[in-house]
């Protein structure tokens, strides 16, 4: 509690956060290994869970922090599932490329 | 004082019958199937016969608690406790009334469908779609009680197009024949153009009179005692031409012959007995309405006439047993429209009554003779049968008998009170009375033609093997011939006075005498034996002589032997154009260049407009998340610029929000 009444400004986390998040996107964008690219969906939830719990501090709110909870609880049952969806693709195809997973192609 | 009699279940158990049969039939032992089929009408007629007996029997006079011995005051009027349609200021209920009219109607209706669904067991016992049949028979019989039972013009419509609907299903109840299809088409066509003057007179009685309900117009009629012609001419007109319609009368009555395709039951039953006769009874229900309308009447009383004279005309030239038969009933039928159209109501119901008899024993008997002949229906093979078919043979003659108004037979009496009735109105009287006999002489005439064809001489076809028809279908063929012979003994005199409170005193135009009625039914016998004797000349001892008849005036045998080409007529004058203008105008320019070209044109877009956006679709999840990004970068930008645009309210209130609590 103490350390963030510190010297530490607001715009830093901000900051922080907007750097995770970028760098999920970038990941997201550019690999092409599926699990890469999951972790880069965890990496962009954790920067927005940082903006929230940020700025509920700052307002004394409790609402941005019950609301992480709720994102991490869905992250987990994300990973669940996706991780499932992901053997469940390589058994089928052999492969973890996302660009040579587009049966809904036209 | 009037106990329940459950009216209300008369139509509902051919309704259950239909039901069942028609849901679960083919899956159903066939002995339940006829059980279910015959058990619905039995217990129509016995309620039926209830209500009569119960309405008959008068209370012993100072007897306020007999209960349940006392007459039941007719009309009688049943109504569901659910109103119906409530549109404004018009209402109309599911009421059924029963009364000295409907009655009687009903008696005829399920007496002798009651008859012939025994005699269907019979008749329809090899064929594959016995369950079927019977379901259709039992829809017939539903919307028929309808008919008779409604007490409103819409009720009564909704049983008309009922009866239409179950006449079409069993014309063509063999519909692999495509002439059957056909006839079943063709019925139900040239029934709409009826239907449509039927709905058209009952728009305008609704506009009138504010009321559907057959006792308020009459109520209504009642309270402008100067209504007179006009409006009420066309009204009626246009329930004529329904009538017309449905009871086969000319113009209209080129479906009924074709509707022969279907089993001979369904021609004794929907097609001789009780459908076609629907007309009459519409008119002798709403004849308050014509009463009003002295040209309406003479409109109905010539279309009568010229019918009875044009059918008979046609009768004498046809091969078809059954073509025979229905040229026969359209003449009688014509015959029922002249008494209702020289406003004698209860001969008309009573002649409906009689030729419900016998014109469903002679089909009843034809189809016998078919069923005998191996589904042979021309006459022309058959002869010799007389030995053959004792049963038939003299069932078949009590039933001649009774349509050329034998002395003591049925359509004596009905017959007769009709002719005399048109006699006492004036000079158009007369002249419907002498077309009337003429049609009684080619009446006799056919009918001995037919009967001379058919059971004597010598066999023509010699490898046929004609057996009497099981007992099933005996039975009715007796019962019919005992109400053919003695139907009429009931007497003009008390069915006029029983009928009364329904349809009125039959009024003549000039007094009548008993001289004078008695000369008229030695005319009329004297004009029917002559046919007779005719017939006997022509067809019995000399066989050949017809043939050379023919020969000498062979335009004139041509012209009746097709019929007066009136369907070839019809067929170049209405439905060659019809068709034209569908297939041509319709068809192609409005249908396929029009509506079609638009559905087209609509089509093209999408579609084009789809091949452009299916880019987007890549399959490539990458290229998705980077339109995804690429969106979300768009509206960041898009809401740090929005500062340098402050007309954009809604960003800067979105701007402004959370930083305001």
């Amino acid at each position: 509690m103490t350390f963030l009444h510190s010297d530490v400004p607001l715009n830093w986390y901000l900051l922080l956060s907007a750097v995770l998040f970028s760098l999920g996107v970038i990941g997201f964008l550019i690999k092409r290994n599926l699990i890469t690219v999951f972790m880069s969906i965890e990496l962009m939830l954790n920067a927005v869970n940082l903006s929230f719990v940020t700025f509920a501090y700052q307002w004394n709110a409790v609402k941005g922090q019950i609301f992480v909870f709720f994102v991490m609880m869905v992250a987990a049952a994300e990973a669940a599932v996706g991780l499932a969806i992901i053997i469940a693709v390589f058994r089928a195809r052999a492969t973890l490329a996302v660009d040579r997973i587009d049966l809904m192609k036209l | 004082m009037n106990e329940h009699l459950h009216i209300w279940l008369v139509p509902l158990l051919p309704f259950v019958g239909f039901l069942l049969n028609g849901i679960l039939g083919s899956r159903l032992p066939r002995r339940l199937t006829t059980t279910i089929g015959i058990l619905a009408p039995l217990g129509s007629l016995l309620l039926v016969l209830n209500a009569a007996a119960g309405s008959m029997i008068s209370a012993p006079a100072g007897c306020p608690d007999c209960g349940s011995v006392s007459a039941i005051s007719l009309p009688y009027t049943e109504n569901c406790p659910f109103p119906w349609l409530a549109i404004g200021p018009i209402h109309v209920d599911f009421s059924l009334v029963l009364d000295q009219l409907s009655l009687v109607m009903l008696l005829v209706v399920t007496g002798v469908g009651f008859l012939i669904h025994v005699y269907s067991v019979g008749y329809m016992r090899h064929d594959p779609g016995y369950a079927r049949f019977f379901s259709y028979l039992n829809l017939f019989l539903f919307f028929m009680t309808v008919l008779v039972l409604a007490g409103n013009v819409l009720l009564m419509f909704v049983g008309w197009e009922g009866v239409g609907l179950a006449s079409y299903l069993l014309i063509g109840f063999w519909f692999q024949k495509k002439t059957a299809a056909d006839a079943g088409k063709k019925a139900f066509i040239v029934n709409r153009i009826g239907d449509f003057g039927f709905l058209i007179g009952i728009f305008l009685l609704l506009t009138n009179f504010g009321t559907l309900t057959f006792y308020k117009i009459n109520v209504g009629l009642a309270l402008g005692p100067t209504m007179h012609g006009g409006i009420l001419t066309v009204i009626c007109l246009c329930l004529l031409v329904g009538a017309a319609g449905k009871s086969a009368q000319l113009p209209l009555y080129v479906w009924l012959p074709d509707a022969m395709e279907g089993p001979t039951p369904v021609s004794a039953l929907i097609h001789a007995a009780t459908m076609v006769t629907a007309g009459v009874y519409m008119i002798a229900r709403t004849h308050f309405l014509f009463d009003r309308s002295p040209f309406a009447l003479a409109v109905v009383a010539i279309v009568g006439a010229a019918t009875a004279l044009f059918a008979a005309t046609i009768g004498l030239a046809q091969n078809d047993i059954k073509r025979v038969l229905a040229y026969s009933t359209i003449s009688q039928l014509g015959y029922m429209f002249l008494a209702c159209g020289v406003a004698a109501y209860s001969a008309a119901i009573f002649h409906l009554v009689t030729h419900a008899f016998f014109k469903a024993l002679l089909f009843l008997g034809a189809g016998s003779v078919i069923h005998a002949m191996g589904d042979e229906q021309d006459m022309r093979k058959m002869g010799g049968l007389r030995e053959k078919l004792p049963v038939t043979f003299w069932t078949m003659t009590a039933a001649v008998l009774a349509i050329i108004g034998f002395p003591g037979f049925a359509a004596f009496f009905s017959k007769d009170a009709i002719l005399y009735a048109a006699f006492l109105q004036g000079t158009l009287g007369k002249i419907l009375w002498f077309v009337g006999l003429v049609t009684a002489l080619l009446t006799a005439l056919y009918m001995f033609r037919l009967w001379y064809m058919t059971f004597f001489g010598e066999t023509r076809t010699p490898d046929a093997n004609p057996h009497e028809c099981p007992w099933s279908m005996r039975i009715p063929l007796v019962i019919l011939a005992i109400l053919s012979i003695c139907g009429g003994w009931i007497g003009m005199e008390r069915l006029s006075n029983y009928l009364a409170r329904s349809v009125g005193v039959h009024r003549a135009a000039n007094p009548g005498s008993i001289g004078l009625e008695l000369l008229l039914t030695l005319a009329a016998v004297a004009v029917a034996l002559e046919g007779w004797l005719i017939a006997d000349k022509y067809y019995r001892r000399r066989p050949e002589r017809p043939a050379e008849l023919a020969a000498a005036m062979p335009g004139g045998y041509k012209l009746i032997a097709n019929k007066y080409y009136i369907d070839e007529i019809y067929g170049a004058v209405i439905v060659k154009p019809l068709l034209a203008l569908s297939k041509y105008i319709l068809g192609w320019i409005i249908d396929t260049a029009i509506l079609g070209g638009t559905a087209w044109l609509l089509a093209g877009i999408a579609t084009f407009t789809g091949m452009i956006l299916q880019r987007w679709q890549s399959g490539n999840l990458r290229s998705y998340a980077a339109w995804l990004a690429a969106g979300a970068v768009a509206v960041l930008i898009f809401l740090l610029l929005s500062s340098h645009w402050p007309y954009l309210d809604f960003a800067i209130a979105w701007r402004g929000w959370p930083l305001k609590r």
